[in-house]
């Protein structure tokens, strides 16, 4: 091969790992655009307050339902439990709700709480104002807290949508599971 | 595989070792390329045995020959060993063998890393054969390796990882060797638009290559994080997502059915003139529309996610840009059937495969505009019929657009004609037992049977039998293939120096039969 | 040569030649639509078959009739045309056009899938590895539904039965005509709440709520199964959907509620060895024994043994631990706390300690297991 043409080959052979090494790096890249995307698209909101005041008007010509619901992952024995399962509210009107959760087990636990709302496009509307899930909750043996919500949904809900879900689920946060000496104590 | 040196008496490697040693150090573009065809054809047993284990064990309702772990074991590595194992590197061995001589190049852009991308390969299939063997077995999670199911795997998955960084890394190489060699070494008076289809393709799917193997070994190597160093890429507990996972995965997943059919495709816009004795119908169409396929197949990803609950407005463009794909493709096939038109047909028995695969490749295309829709894919995700479609694009596709190529260009490398009759044996009972196994498939999905299940309800009970009965047929003609491959190679009738009439690319206008080892040391010039 | 006359010979070789083959009728299409949705399926699924073996009929009609008309044996000379650009025009444009006029009544279809708004009904399944979960959102139902078919049919020793793998012990129970939205989330891995009669199936992804629906337009019982690969019992984990008439629906609901209040049981009361393990071997049955093996010998190291395993011989209190919290190690072993009463726990611990090879004799009441804090 004469020298000029490997020249050329060397030149091309660096360009294009350039492009794989690109590629890979664009393969992480789609992890914060997904979540741009779903934030945007109101499908997985991130666990932060929502800082767009939005507009307090209230509809009183239209009534929602709004179903609480929540789910408690199985490696943990703990209980999150929504104290009331429906409401009937009015956009724009300030919604105020109390979530239990129950540790029985002989363990402290940290947890997380996500959301999720169905319909999935709900979320976009669903204004958090104030959550339980903006931070861990590390909650002790035996013990029971009482979790609050504040939320507004955005009087822009499409017209279509009559029910909202908002549903929780708590995540042990890994690690911090801490076992109390067994056995367990009474009660 | 004796291979004649004619002419390359004056090269340091010449002198290299002989035996074994030979194929560990060559540097040689054939040497390589039957490396590849050799190894993908090992690796083509070991998969079709894990196929026969799965078609066993739904021969009949009920758990008869594997614990249903086993089994979810054999579903995940029969897809990866048959994808990245089996077919890729068979087309990488036609790129090696077939690419220099049509262009009429002395050999690959770079030799030392063409032995390398080979030599990864060989230590990857041991890593995913070992991975059945360490505690909690392989990965069990489907060969798409959804998370969070492959968060609970044992080391096996990790085993499984690294296989599949090192195989993209292998892919990598060689796709950088192959545009370098097709853009730098190409004869003077080869156009780009006078290349064989078959380079074509190759050129098409080598960009495809680097532009989605690195992005599988991201998702992998993500999952290998979630797995061992706390990260949340795919655990909502963290913000993540698993659904992530699947974006980025078909992201990579349907660019790489594209990379496993189109050079099935430039196999056969070969093969079709060849036997037709005709050129190519509209070979700028072909080069347009395999662009087009390659670019579309960046656009449609999540079409493979219908059901995990996406927007429907993003439902509505997958649906959509998904139905275009349809149009490039149907320009292929209504191409190839232009072709053969008014021809002067033969069927030796790479025709016959090539005529096999726009048959069946053309059926499953149709099945898959079916998907396409995607209320109807809804109700027919994961069950039988997407098995069905898949394994018409993978093995009446791409496997039988490699046999065509193996039986067509065997004369050029070996110099020996392999047994017609056989031959034509081989394409029949492929041909039939192929369509046993899969079409029924079609009629279970319908039904309503999920895939990658060990057991199933009674009502499916007839055609799962019907199928396990096609598979091991299938799998035994395959042996046949073996047979008369090594009686060519032992025992061949010598082939004359233009076995086919109707080819007319360099390596048999302008090369001796059988090729030489070191072939277009002067470039020839093309007119 | 014409390959599907060859091959529908050949499958109808094969069916008369193989016995049993003719009992079952051949199902070849969607199962009957039981819901407007599935319907709409179904003809738009008729619809584009039409259109494609029209397409494909055309297409390989040519090609055949190259393959018997321009064959080199019968003097066939080659033309040389390899190109016309109006052909070429006519086939990228034609099939364009086939394929919006697809797309319209897909497209109305899809956006009536996706319309979950005003449900008459709201029920929540959650995939568990390998079960689901069902909770009634406006009656406070709950239950857990397993598969009933009994391991020894699986095995084969015993003859199977007409509705093998697709029966469950707590079917859901629905009202005929009505809007049915279902909330789908999974509590460990992906699973898929998939019922082909109803047209419904909805990925379960853990951490989010999805939602779709169905309206059955008569009853019956409609089965399904899982349909996205969860582990290895993810073949053993059906859905089984009972329509009924309103009426029926609301004895239903009553009669479950009053066997939840019956349910509740007296925490002080002892029960006898032979109670508990007659109980213990039925919990374990459902529950333990996919990875715990009807022999308790387990699937070592994922699914330690029971029999003379190192927790099941071991202390009790260890033992009631790692069944009512799960193990902090192995994220396999899930909490069962939750999921079962403190009865039920009491009764397969008992049984795990005295059967299956283990024979220490310890008796678990019920009280110990609250006193243990569930």
């Amino acid at each position: 091969m004469n020298p000029k043409l490997q020249a050329r080959n060397r030149i091309l052979l660096r360009k294009l790992s350039i492009v794989a090494i690109g590629m890979f790096g664009f393969g992480f890249a789609l992890v914060p655009l997904y979540e741009k995307i779903c934030q945007v698209t109101g499908i997985n909101q991130v666990v932060k307050a929502d800082t767009t005041v939005v507009s307090t008007q209230v509809d009183k010509s239209r009534l929602l339902t709004i179903e609480f619901d929540s789910n408690s992952r199985g490696e943990v024995g703990w209980k999150l439990e929504p104290l009331e399962r429906k409401r009937p509210v009015h956009p724009g009107e300030l919604i105020q709700v109390v979530y239990e959760l129950k540790n029985p087990t002989a363990t402290t636990v940290a947890g997380q709480a996500i959301p999720s709302y169905g319909p999935q496009i709900a979320g976009r509307y669903v204004k958090k104002l104030d959550c339980f899930c903006f931070s861990q909750q590390e909650i002790r043996a035996g013990e029971t807290r009482q979790l609050p919500v504040a939320f507004v949904i955005d009087p822009d809900l499409p017209d279509e949508v009559h029910t909202v879900t908002l549903s929780y689920t708590m995540f042990e946060v890994g690690g911090t599971r801490r076992e109390a000496a067994l056995p367990a104590p009474k009660g | 595989m004796q291979a004649v040196d004619a002419h390359g008496h004056d090269h340091a490697h010449d002198h290299a070792p002989s035996g074994i040693m030979r194929y560990v150090t060559t540097t040689n573009h054939k040497d390589i390329g039957t490396l590849y065809l050799w190894f993908s054809f090992a690796m083509f047993l070991v998969g079709g045995a894990m196929a026969l284990t799965i078609r066993a064990e739904l021969f009949q309702p009920g758990l008869q020959v594997v614990n249903p772990d086993f089994f979810n074991q054999m579903t995940t590595l029969h897809g990866l060993i048959m994808v990245f194992g089996a077919i890729m590197p068979a087309f990488v061995g036609f790129a090696n063998w077939q690419i220099p001589m049509m262009i009429g190049a002395p050999d690959m852009a770079f030799p030392r890393m063409n032995n390398w991308s080979f030599w990864l390969l060989p230590p990857a299939a041991l890593l995913l054969i070992i991975s059945m063997l360490v505690p909690g077995g392989s990965a069990a999670a489907g060969w798409t390796l959804y998370p969070p199911l492959t968060v609970q795997h044992g080391m096996g998955m990790d085993l499984v990882i690294f296989a599949i960084h090192i195989l993209g890394m292998s892919s990598i190489m060689g796709s950088i060797n192959i545009i370098t060699t097709i853009l730098n070494m190409r004869a003077p008076g080869m156009t780009l638009m006078k290349m064989p289809l078959f380079v074509w393709t190759w050129l098409i799917t080598a960009y495809l290559l680097i532009a989605v193997m690195p992005v599988l070994a991201g998702a992998v190597t993500m999952t290998l994080t979630d797995r061992h160093f706390g990260t949340h890429f795919f655990n909502a507990a963290g913000g993540g997502d698993p659904v992530l996972f699947q974006h980025i995965f078909w992201f990579f997943g349907h660019p790489e059915v594209y990379v496993i059919a189109i050079p099935a495709f430039g196999v056969v816009s070969q093969v079709l003139p060849a036997f037709s004795r005709k050129p190519l119908f509209g070979y700028t169409s072909m080069v347009y529309a395999t662009a087009s396929i390659a670019i579309l197949s960046f656009l449609v990803w999540a079409h493979h996610m219908y059901t995990v609950g996406m927007p429907v407005e993003a439902q509505l463009y997958y649906m959509f840009a998904t139905m275009l794909i349809a149009v490039p493709t149907g320009v292929k096939v209504f191409n190839w059937v232009a072709t053969m038109w008014k021809g002067s047909l033969s069927f030796e028995t790479p025709m016959l495969f090539a005529i096999g695969f726009l048959f069946l490749f053309t059926l499953g295309g149709f099945t898959c505009l079916v998907l396409a829709r995607s209320p109807v894919d809804a109700q027919l995700h994961v069950t039988y019929y997407l098995v069905a479609p898949v394994h018409y694009v993978m093995v009446a596709g791409a496997l039988f657009a490699a046999f065509a190529g193996v039986y067509f260009w065997l004369p050029k490398w070996i110099g020996k004609m392999y047994d017609e009759t056989l031959g034509q044996w081989h394409f029949w009972l492929s041909m039939i037992f192929f369509n046993v196994t899969f079409f029924v498939q079609h009629f279970l999905g319908l039904a309503g049977m999920p895939r990658r299940i060990p057991d199933y309800a009674l009502q499916f009970a007839d055609f799962n039998m019907i199928s396990s009965i096609g598979a091991f047929g299938f799998g035994l003609s395959q042996l046949l293939f073996l047979y008369i491959l090594l009686k060519a190679i032992r025992s061949g009738e010598k082939a004359p120096e233009r076995p086919w009439e109707g080819a007319d690319t360099l390596e048999w206008t302008h090369l001796p039969t059988p090729a030489p080892y070191h072939s277009f040391e002067t470039a020839p010039t093309v007119k | 040569m014409r390959l599907p006359a060859i091959l529908r010979f050949f499958s109808l070789a094969l069916a008369t030649i193989l016995p049993g083959m003719a009992v079952a009728a051949w199902e070849m299409n969607f199962q009957a639509p039981k819901t407007v949705l599935a319907q709409d399926i179904y003809d738009l699924h008729t619809l584009i078959m039409i259109i494609i073996v029209v397409i494909f009929v055309g297409v390989f009609g040519f090609m055949f009739y190259s393959i018997v008309k321009h064959r080199k044996s019968v003097g066939h000379k080659a033309s040389h045309f390899h190109e016309n650009t109006t052909v070429e025009v006519i086939w990228t444009v034609v099939p364009f056009l086939i394929l919006v006029g697809m797309a319209w009544p897909a497209t109305k279809t899809l956006l009536a899938m996706r319309d979950t708004s005003a449900p008459d009904m709201t029920i929540k399944a959650t995939g568990y590895q390998w079960k689901w979960g069902y909770e009634y959102l406006d009656d406070d139902i709950r239950f857990y539904s397993t598969l009933a078919t009994p391991r020894d049919q699986i095995e084969g020793a015993a003859a199977k039965n007409e509705n093998y793998l697709l029966e469950v012990d707590n079917p859901v129970v629905v009202p005929v005509g009505k809007k049915v939205r279902v909330l789908v989330t999974a509590n460990d891995v992906l699973h898929a709440w998939y019922v082909p009669a109803l047209a419904v199936k909805q990925d379960a992804v853990p951490g989010f709520i999805r939602d779709t629906w169905f309206k059955a337009e008569e009853t019956g019982v409609f089965r399904g199964q899982c349909a996205e690969l969860c582990g290895k019992e993810h073949g053993f984990m059906p859905i089984v959907v009972k329509v009924v008439s309103e009426a029926e629906y609301r004895q239903w609901v009553a009669e479950q509620k009053a066997a939840a209040g019956a349910a509740a049981f007296d925490p002080s009361k002892t029960y006898d060895k032979a109670e508990l393990m007659a109980k213990g071997e039925q919990i374990y049955n459902t529950h333990c024994v996919a990875c715990h093996q009807p022999d308790g010998s387990g699937m070592p190291p994922t699914f330690p043994a029971i029999k003379g395993g190192k927790i099941t011989t071991g202390p009790v209190a260890k033992h009631i631990d790692i069944v009512v919290n799960g193990s902090t190690k192995n994220p396999m072993m899930v909490a069962w706390g939750p999921q079962l009463s403190a009865l039920e726990i009491a009764a397969v611990v008992t049984y795990q300690r005295n059967a299956l090879g283990n024979k220490l004799g310890t008796v678990v009441q019920p009280s110990e297991i609250v006193a243990a804090g569930n």
